[in-house]
């Protein structure tokens, strides 16, 4: 399955969870497959997609927390995933769409052709870890780690998108701070865990 | 150990030298900081922030996580700010090189604010091979990058976070800068 699918598949499936966006093509591809308040597109700052996230659902443990990232801000940031282990968020599902490159740069080749990711979150001490490679494998694995006591790993295998280049997020980055804190602030008190 | 206990410590030092106020001054910083509404800690320890780190760690009230990076404790702060909290990051000044582009690409462009705290190891140039340039650089990185700054001590906690208090309000990140002696514990 292709980068893109992969979007089309997780999307439909978000309700009011914040998502915590890698730079590159996650951002700019979820962007222009749908934009949502909810949504933070680090647009600079590679790596830290995984411990922003993390900083969210560490302070508000009554709501669901994404992470949306990329192999390459996985490979960056090894140690972020030993920091959500340890910090054991509950309510903290991390989803990595891998193709093994990067792909907004020119898709020059990543490490992780010849490095398990799924492993490495596992080795890491996340309760729940899954990977997929098909497309139909997503909702149900998706669905599946929502429902489990996290923080959870979902991996999805994909190929590079081969396409003209996704378009840019086209906020301000102070315009997404601020959706995002009105979005997040909105959800307080709704979603008991 | 509990800060009663590290009190009852400092006063029976075992060298006989007087006791160290370090305790003192590390637990009235920490008020302080409570007071100005700080409410999540993170960072990466510096032997001249340990009586600071026990401190927080101690009190119930408040947390310390330990980052593994000082540029994934900007991002741990990045996210605690987005969800409400008031962040401070506790670092020594040899994270600043790491945490440059967090600063650049994430804090000062989002308007995502954060109190770092910094230890100022190589000031005056002496210290340890490996800090004497970043002691000697740091304040001038700080300025470059647009990180407004001052320098912490024992007689200007309530200016510096007042400045700090107000930056923060416009959703600018803001350092303060810790030398020798103000939160130690005697590395």
């Amino acid at each position: 399955m292709k980068g893109t699918e992969a979007f089309k598949k997780i999307i439909p499936l978000l309700t009011d969870e914040p998502v915590i966006h890698a730079n590159g093509f996650i951002c700019r591809e979820s962007f222009n497959q749908k934009d949502r308040e909810g949504n933070f597109y680090m647009i600079g700052s590679m790596g830290l997609a995984s411990s922003i996230g993390l900083g969210v659902a560490m302070c508000r443990p009554d709501q669901k927390t994404i992470i949306l990232d990329g192999d390459g801000n996985v490979l960056m940031s090894m140690g972020t995933l030993a920091m959500i282990a340890a910090a054991a968020p509950k309510n903290l599902l991390h989803i990595v769409l891998d193709n093994e490159v990067y792909e907004s740069t020119g898709r020059q080749r990543s490490l992780s052709k010849s490095i398990a990711l799924d492993q490495v979150a596992q080795g890491a001490g996340y309760p729940h870890v899954k990977k997929v490679t098909k497309k139909e494998e997503i909702k149900p694995a998706f669905e599946e780690l929502m429902g489990k006591s996290g923080p959870s790993f979902l991996l999805i295998k994909v190929e590079p998108a081969f396409e003209k280049s996704t378009g840019r997020v086209t906020h301000t980055p102070e315009e997404i701070t601020a959706r995002f804190m009105k979005a997040l602030a909105a959800t307080d008190g709704h979603n008991p865990l | 150990m509990s800060y009663k206990a590290a009190m009852a410590e400092n006063v029976t030092s075992k060298t006989g030298k007087p006791p160290r106020t370090s305790m003192a001054s590390s637990k009235q910083f920490a008020d302080l900081l409570s007071k100005k509404g700080f409410n999540f800690y993170a960072g990466v320890p510096c032997s001249l922030l340990s009586g600071l780190i026990r401190v927080l760690e101690d009190d119930t009230q408040t947390s310390y996580f330990p980052a593994v990076r000082e540029d994934a404790a900007v991002g741990l702060c990045a996210g605690a700010y987005l969800a409400g909290k008031l962040p401070v990051l506790l670092m020594q000044n040899s994270g600043l090189g790491y945490c440059l582009n967090a600063f650049t690409s994430l804090n000062l462009i989002y308007r995502i604010p954060v109190l770092v705290i910094m230890s100022w190891r190589g000031e005056g140039g002496k210290d340890a091979p490996e800090h004497i340039i970043m002691g000697e650089i740091n304040q001038k990185l700080l300025q470059t990058a647009g990180m407004c700054h001052s320098v912490l001590s024992a007689d200007n906690y309530q200016e510096a976070l007042e400045a700090a208090r107000s930056k923060i309000n416009e959703g600018l990140p803001y350092t303060l800068l810790v030398g020798k002696g103000l939160f130690d514990e005697g590395h």
